[in-house]
């Protein structure tokens, strides 16, 4: 009887826990097929199937979600963190965060900083009114 | 004629240790995350959700008592004794989420089983409020 951790469906999420840990550094999918004691053709086929993606895509998708991130949340400049993500050059990070999410990269941290300050002036665009008020916020 | 569910509330003792377990564990996106002052506004969405705002609220601040410690005290009480189930939740795969969930600390009071409704899991958060976590049989 093999272990839970001799399972297939283990090793695919190993390996998208090393993704996710890992997903800065250059990652080679071949070598990590290889770790998972899967073929490349096999590794990408099982991990579309669990997770709707290929290995690829949800490793892009992880370095775009850090970015944005690291966007609402830091006063990095654009290029550290396009850098810091991952990407080896800040066209492409800037061409594929906006087909991601539809802005540029700039354009996406001015509008979170738009809406911070929104709320803080108006709560109820965010906050429900009920429960607004019982919080005891004003609706600005 | 109610069309849909905006928000709806997890109570929690603390909206860091919810930030961390809900986002970096359990993968949600953070919908909103405003301070004013000494309020703090978190909503997150599971993926698949992103206009259902789930409202990780400290106990204290919650409608049906702010202020009065003896709500305060009994709701804590009843987070504690993992005697508030909060909510049922869906995956494509419950083996490769509960191998996930499981490998980044998350605690199940429920391996994975299979019921006459489909297979499911149950975990909890760090405050106790308890999950199930389901595949539906046509999910796959």
């Amino acid at each position: 009887m093999i272990s839970e951790k001799q399972q297939p469906v283990f090793r695919i999420v190993k390996s998208k826990l090393f993704i996710d840990e890992n997903h800065a550094s250059a990652i080679k999918l071949n070598e990590i097929s290889r770790q998972a004691h899967f073929s490349l053709y096999h590794y990408i086929r099982l991990f579309k199937v669990i997770y709707g993606i290929t290995p690829h895509q949800y490793l892009k998708e992880k370095r775009i979600e850090k970015a944005k991130l690291l966007l609402a949340q830091s006063e990095l400049s654009i290029s550290d963190i396009c850098y810091s993500v991952g990407f080896e050059s800040v066209s492409s990070f800037t061409t594929l965060f906006k087909a991601v999410t539809g802005l540029n990269p700039r354009r996406y941290r001015q509008n979170h900083l738009e809406k911070e300050q929104k709320i803080a002036e108006q709560p109820l665009v965010a906050i429900p009114g009920c429960m607004a008020e019982k919080y005891g916020l004003k609706a600005g | 004629m109610i069309t849909r569910m905006s928000h709806t509330t997890i109570y929690v003792l603390d909206q860091d240790v919810a930030y961390d377990f809900y986002v970096n564990k359990l993968g949600f996106t953070v919908h909103t995350d405003a301070k004013m002052g000494e309020f703090r506004w978190l909503t997150v969405c599971p993926k698949g959700q992103p206009d259902l705002e789930i409202v990780l609220m400290p106990i204290g601040l919650d409608m049906g008592g702010s202020g009065d410690p003896e709500v305060k005290t009994m709701m804590k009480k009843l987070l504690e004794k993992g005697a508030l189930g909060s909510g049922v939740f869906d995956t494509p795969n419950l083996e490769a989420t509960y191998q996930e969930l499981k490998a980044k600390g998350v605690e199940f009071l429920s391996a994975p089983e299979q019921k006459f409704y489909g297979k499911e899991a149950i975990f909890k958060d760090p405050f106790g409020n308890f999950f199930s976590l389901g595949e539906k049989p046509e999910a796959k």
